[in-house]
Order: structure tokens, then C-alpha cells, then sequence
């Protein structure tokens, strides 16, 4: 792969996390359990979305061939998408999506927060505002994940639940290939080993606020990084692209 | 302090002076019982209309056919929650608990507008719900920034500046497809085929028939009629129907010079009463899943109660 | 009064530093910090603040419309305590 190319696939592999995590949330926009968190989490979502689109015009650009942001969103399958299998989950309960959400936010500040050094500075801009998104998802995540983990037995009991399930999911999230790490070594993509120590010890932190424990022995899921996803993100992108794929070329 | 009291005549004197001088009527200041109930009726049941009227849009959040539409809508219907939220607000100011409110909307007791009871079928359907029914929405919220209760007033002024764009992103997206492919266009004419109407049945049944209304206006909490708001929205939405190259489903539709205003057919009023009396397309999917939503967020709302009192009790210790 | 919507907070709202915290409206939450994010992602949608202020709606002691003679009346013929009220010769600026 040359440097463009790889260039372009690592740009895909943030937004598409951001679009995915971002359209999840946005299923639940009328769902919520009262009407403020239903307002919060349509925000987080907006927020993610947002990013993602600032990042697909850019990967447009690097990419070269006269492609738009919707191009990338809306003509690519199943296969071409790079986000990580913790984003398409589903929305099980309210537990599930607010730890998938404390486990993405954890590694998303951390993330953001390395990508304002990078070299390329497109990606550090993008980085620097969403570092302030980022910084507010995680915040409100992590007072969930206390909530729920003191709140009452049922709600401890669910986000162990979640937490079981989707704790498989956590490694693929510092997973690097060959073209990603060329990047690491030019400055210009983050080094996630770098950042995963800071990862566990703050999950580990609001954990144990919330009294909560961390789970073990689970067995380690990826492929989504290299586009072999679960079977849930199948059905989400054909919702997601079957207006914009009905009638092809047409201006929407 | 008893003697300081005024008497109920005095009270009713004092009151009525107020709406005279067009002040606000404010929370703790003495209302008539039934300003106070017409009032808790009318707010909630704006309150319910915003919150059910998230589900027909909400459904194509998903499926909006690029990434700004994909924004736009979400942060729309985002605006109908927070709108809902300051509308409950105000009606709490009266004395009733969004508890007890939300108990009304769910068990049928409590009324939301009949719009929201037709199905979202096609994309342009978004685009007909943002320039028709809050069109609709806005001719009726412009008037009640200047209604008699301060926390309703207040709560609208800030909807209305909030809703400036809801409108016009409708009619983006109508234009759009009324100007693009032929399937587009179709899709455009179709989506106002059915919205057009059920946009003119939500100002309300004929003044002649609307018996709430004259008590309203006495009171200034509507200050125009049911009639006079929708003759203004057919005469200002016509132009900007041909304006994009669609048609009126109306044949009766006319200009009439003596009058200075459109005449259009009658209301299909048989329609409109099966609706409010819920027997529309949807009522009860609406109210099924929004009771579906509350119950599946009991535990959560339970979890955080929970943690905040032990939480007030390690304070307290 | 914890029913299953949380409590009633009254929000304020600082549009820049410097300015007053001026009330915005209400929400609803079951917590300190909660009624503080709930309030930002409610009142805060258009960069309308720079600062907020969450009261719970119980704990705001208010005046009531009955007391409007007796509390705000009698300041309406203290005129002196306004600058226009005295007259200084003509040409006199910075005073």
C-alpha cells in the first residue's frame, strides 16, 4: 500500500467508527428512559456524526478520485467498512449502550487525545475539536456506568451483562496492521499500545466506583479492522443506505 | 394573615384587569380553576404532540439519504424533545407532575395532535412534515408567544427562534426532489398528496364547532381562531407549492380577489373525527411504543434514583 | 418528592463571562451532575452559555404576587437613589 492509500484506510477506520457508534445512538432517539437522557443521547450522537463527516470529506480529498463524503457513507458495502465490532453492537438495554459507550468513549478520549500531536495536520485539527466532544461523552458514560453499577440490584446485574458480552470486544480497539503502524513510525497515526495502560486504568477506576468487577478469562473477538464484521452491521447498512442507494446518481 | 386575603370577587376583578392591561398571568399569581385546568389541558397536550410527533420522523433518522440530511433530521427531532420538555415544564408550573402527565398520554386520557397518527411512508415525507406540518406548527406557536400565561409565552418565544429552521429544511427537501429525477418528483407530489390535508385539519374543527375557542380568546390564550390561522397558512403555502412546481391536491383551490385570500374544498371532517377519537392509521403504535420506551426505562430511572439517595445519605452522615 | 422522573432543578445561565446568570428554564434529573449535563444539553444546544447554575426547584425561596405593594412599591418615590435626579450645570460629561 503507498502512504495515500494507507493514509485513506486509517482516516476510514476513525470515521467509520464515529458513523457507526454515532448511528447506533441514533436509533434510540425517541427511546430514551425519561426525555433528558433521551436529548443526551441524541447530542452524543450528533456529535460523533459530525466528526465522522469532517473526517470522510478529508479522506474524500486523500483519496482523489472526485468522491464525496456520502459516496463513502452511502456506496460502500458491508466488506469496506473499518470500524471496530464493539461500535455496531446493539442496543440490547440501556446497560448495554451505556457501557459500549463508556468502552468506546474510554479509548475515543485517549485516542483524540494523542491525534492532536499528529503530523498531519488535518488530522490533528479534526482531533482538537473532537477531543472537547469526547472529553464530555466520556463524562457523562462514565457517571452512568456508576449509576447503574450502584443503583439497584437489576440495573448492577444488567451492566455485568453488558459488560460480560461485550468485553470481547475491547482488544481489537489497540489492534495495529502493518500500513498502521508505517504511520505510527512517521508521526502521523497514534500508537494505541501507547495509550492502553491509560485505557484500563481509568475503566478500571470508574469500575471500581461503581462496584464493579472487570471480567476475566473472556476470549478476545476482532476482524472489523480488517472488514469481517458481526452480522449486525449487515442490517444496519442496508437501513442506513437504502434511500440513498434507490435511485443512483440522483441529488438527495 | 387571613384578613390580608382579597375575596374571590376582588380576585376574579384583579385577574381580569391583568388580561385588560394584556399582562401575564404568572404561577403563583390567583387564577380562575378553569384558566388553570384549560390551560394544564392545552399545555400537555402541546407537550405530548412535540414527544409522539418525535416517532414519525424518527423513523427515518436511519435512513435520511446523505450525512447532512442524516444531521439535520437528528438534531429536528432532537429540538421536538427539548420543546416537549419546556412545554411540560410550563404546565408543571401550574401544578401537575410530568408523572402524572405522561400517565395521561399513556392511558388515552390525554390528547397529542392528530398529525402524528399518519404514517411516514417515503423520504420526501420528511420533507412534507417540516414545511407543512410545522408550517402548520408555527402559525399557531407565533400567536401563542403572546398568550396570557408567562411560562407558555416564554416557553414559546424560545421554541419558535429554536424552530426557524425546521421549516425551511423541510422545504430543502422538497424542493430538492420536486426539482431532481422524475421517481423524485413523484415522490415530492405524493408525499404533499397526503400531508396536505391533515395539515389543514390541525388548526382544528370550524370555529363554529370548536367550543373551547371563544372561552380562549376571552381569556387571550388564543388570540386568533381556528379558521383565521388556517386561511393564513393556505394563503401564504400555495405560492411556495407552485414555487417548486408541485400542485395543490385541491381542485377547489382559487385566488379570490374580492377577499384577498384563497378559497380551498372543504375538510374531509369525518376523516379529522376518526383521528381525534383514535381510529387514525397509527394511534396506537404511537402510544404502544412510547409506553414500550417508559416501561423498558423503568429500571434505569429506578438505578438512578437509587444511587442519588445513597448518595444524599452518605452526605447526610 | 423522587418520583421516577427525578426531581424539578431550576437552570441559570451565564451567556458570557462577566454577564449575570440569568434563568433559562427547568429540567428534570435525579442528581447533582446530572441535572448539570442535562441542563447543558438542554439550555446549551446554541452556544448559549458559558457557565451554569442547577438549583433544585424546592430549595428557591420566592416573593409572592400579593406582596407586590408592600415589597416593591415603596422604592417607587425614592427617586434619589437614581443619578437623575440631580442636576448638574451644563457641560459637565464623566459624572
Amino acid at each position: 500500500m503507498n502512504s495515500q492509500a494507507s493514509l485513506f484506510q486509517y482516516i476510514l477506520k476513525i470515521a467509520d467508527n464515529q458513523l457507526i457508534l454515532g448511528h447506533r445512538l441514533s436509533e434510540q432517539c425517541s427511546k430514551g428512559p425519561f426525555l433528558e437522557e433521551d436529548i443526551a443521547c441524541s447530542n452524543i450522537a450528533l456529535d460523533l456524526i459530525g466528526a465522522a463527516n469532517s473526517l470522510y470529506i478529508y479522506a474524500a480529498a486523500i483519496e482523489g478520485e472526485n468522491k464525496t463524503e456520502d459516496d463513502l457513507v452511502f456506496l460502500r458495502s458491508e466488506r469496506a467498512f473499518r470500524n471496530v465490532l464493539l461500535v455496531e453492537q446493539p442496543n440490547t438495554d440501556f446497560a448495554y449502550i451505556m457501557c459500549r459507550q463508556f468502552l468506546f468513549d474510554t479509548y475515543d478520549y485517549f485516542f483524540q487525545l494523542a491525534l492532536q500531536k499528529s503530523k498531519d495536520e488535518t488530522l490533528a485539527a479534526i482531533a482538537a475539536k473532537t477531543i472537547k466532544e469526547s472529553t464530555y461523552h466520556l463524562r457523562h458514560s462514565g457517571n452512568w456506568i456508576i449509576r447503574l453499577g450502584d443503583g439497584t440490584a437489576e440495573s448492577n446485574t444488567r451492566l455485568k451483562a453488558a459488560f460480560t458480552n461485550l468485553w470481547c470486544y475491547v482488544e481489537e480497539l489497540f489492534e495495529q496492521d502493518a500500513a498502521e503502524l508505517d504511520l505510527v513510525a512517521q508521526g502521523i497515526a497514534v500508537d494505541t499500545q501507547l495509550i492502553k495502560s491509560q485505557f484500563n486504568s481509568h475503566i478500571a477506576e470508574i469500575m471500581q466506583t461503581a462496584g464493579m468487577e472487570i471480567p476475566t478469562g473472556i476470549f478476545m473477538q476482532s476482524g472489523g479492522k480488517k472488514g469481517v464484521h458481526t452480522e449486525y452491521l449487515g442490517f444496519l447498512l442496508a437501513e442506513m443506505q437504502s434511500v440513498h442507494r434507490s435511485f443512483p446518481g440522483v441529488k438527495w | 394573615m387571613n384578613s390580608l386575603k382579597l375575596d374571590e370577587n376582588q380576585l376574579i376583578e384583579n385577574f381580569e384587569a391583568k388580561l385588560a392591561k394584556n399582562e401575564m398571568i404568572e404561577p403563583k399569581d390567583w387564577m380562575p380553576a378553569q384558566y388553570r385546568k384549560h390551560l394544564i389541558r392545552q399545555i400537555s397536550q402541546h407537550a405530548h404532540s412535540e414527544i409522539i410527533g418525535m416517532q414519525p420522523e424518527g423513523n427515518w433518522i436511519t435512513r435520511a439519504p446523505s450525512m447532512r440530511r442524516k444531521m439535520v433530521l437528528l438534531a429536528k427531532v432532537q429540538d421536538e424533545a427539548g420543546h416537549g420538555l419546556y412545554l411540560y415544564s410550563a404546565a408543571e408550573s401550574m401544578g401537575i407532575s410530568r408523572e402524572e402527565m405522561l400517565d395521561q398520554l399513556h392511558t388515552g386520557a390525554a390528547k397529542y395532535s392528530s398529525i402524528f397518527n399518519y404514517p411516514t411512508l417515503t423520504w420526501a415525507d420528511m420533507g412534507a412534515i417540516g414545511w407543512l406540518v410545522d408550517g402548520a406548527a408555527i402559525m399557531n406557536q407565533v400567536m401563542l408567544q403572546r398568550t396570557s400565561y408567562g411560562p407558555y409565552a416564554r416557553a414559546m418565544v424560545r421554541i419558535c427562534k429554536e424552530e426557524s429552521f425546521h421549516q425551511r429544511q423541510g422545504y430543502e427537501i422538497m424542493n430538492v426532489l420536486a426539482t431532481g429525477s422524475v421517481e423524485q418528483k413523484e415522490m415530492a407530489q405524493d408525499a404533499l398528496n397526503r400531508w396536505w390535508w391533515p395539515s389543514l385539519m390541525m388548526f382544528g374543527p370550524r370555529d363554529e364547532e370548536s367550543p373551547n375557542s371563544e372561552q380562549a380568546i376571552k381569556w387571550k390564550i388564543k388570540r386568533e381562531t381556528n379558521d383565521q390561522l388556517r386561511q393564513r397558512f393556505v394563503n401564504q403555502t400555495v405560492s411556495q407549492v407552485e414555487k417548486i412546481g408541485l400542485v395543490v391536491p385541491d381542485k377547489a383551490i382559487k385566488w379570490n380577489e374580492a377577499k384577498n385570500e384563497y378559497d380551498f374544498g372543504e375538510i374531509n371532517w369525518d376523516e379529522f373525527w376518526t383521528v381525534v377519537k383514535g381510529n387514525g392509521p397509527c394511534n396506537k403504535v404511537r402510544i404502544a411504543n412510547k409506553i414500550k420506551s417508559h416501561e423498558e426505562g423503568a429500571w434505569v430511572r429506578e438505578a438512578a434514583n437509587a444511587h442519588a439517595e445513597k448518595n444524599n445519605k452518605t452526605k447526610a452522615a | 418528592m423522587n418520583d421516577s422522573q427525578g426531581i424539578l432543578w431550576e437552570v441559570f445561565i451565564q451567556s458570557k463571562p462577566g454577564q449575570p446568570h440569568k434563568h433559562a428554564g427547568s429540567v428534570h434529573a435525579h442528581d447533582n451532575e446530572m441535572a448539570l449535563q442535562n441542563a447543558r444539553d438542554l439550555y446549551c444546544r446554541r452556544s448559549e452559555g458559558t457557565n451554569l447554575w442547577v438549583v433544585p426547584a424546592s430549595e428557591i425561596v420566592a416573593s409572592s404576587p400579593e406582596d407586590i405593594g408592600s415589597f416593591f412599591e415603596p422604592s417607587n418615590d425614592k427617586v434619589y437613589r437614581h443619578p437623575t435626579f440631580y442636576s448638574v450645570p451644563e457641560g459637565i460629561t464623566h459624572m
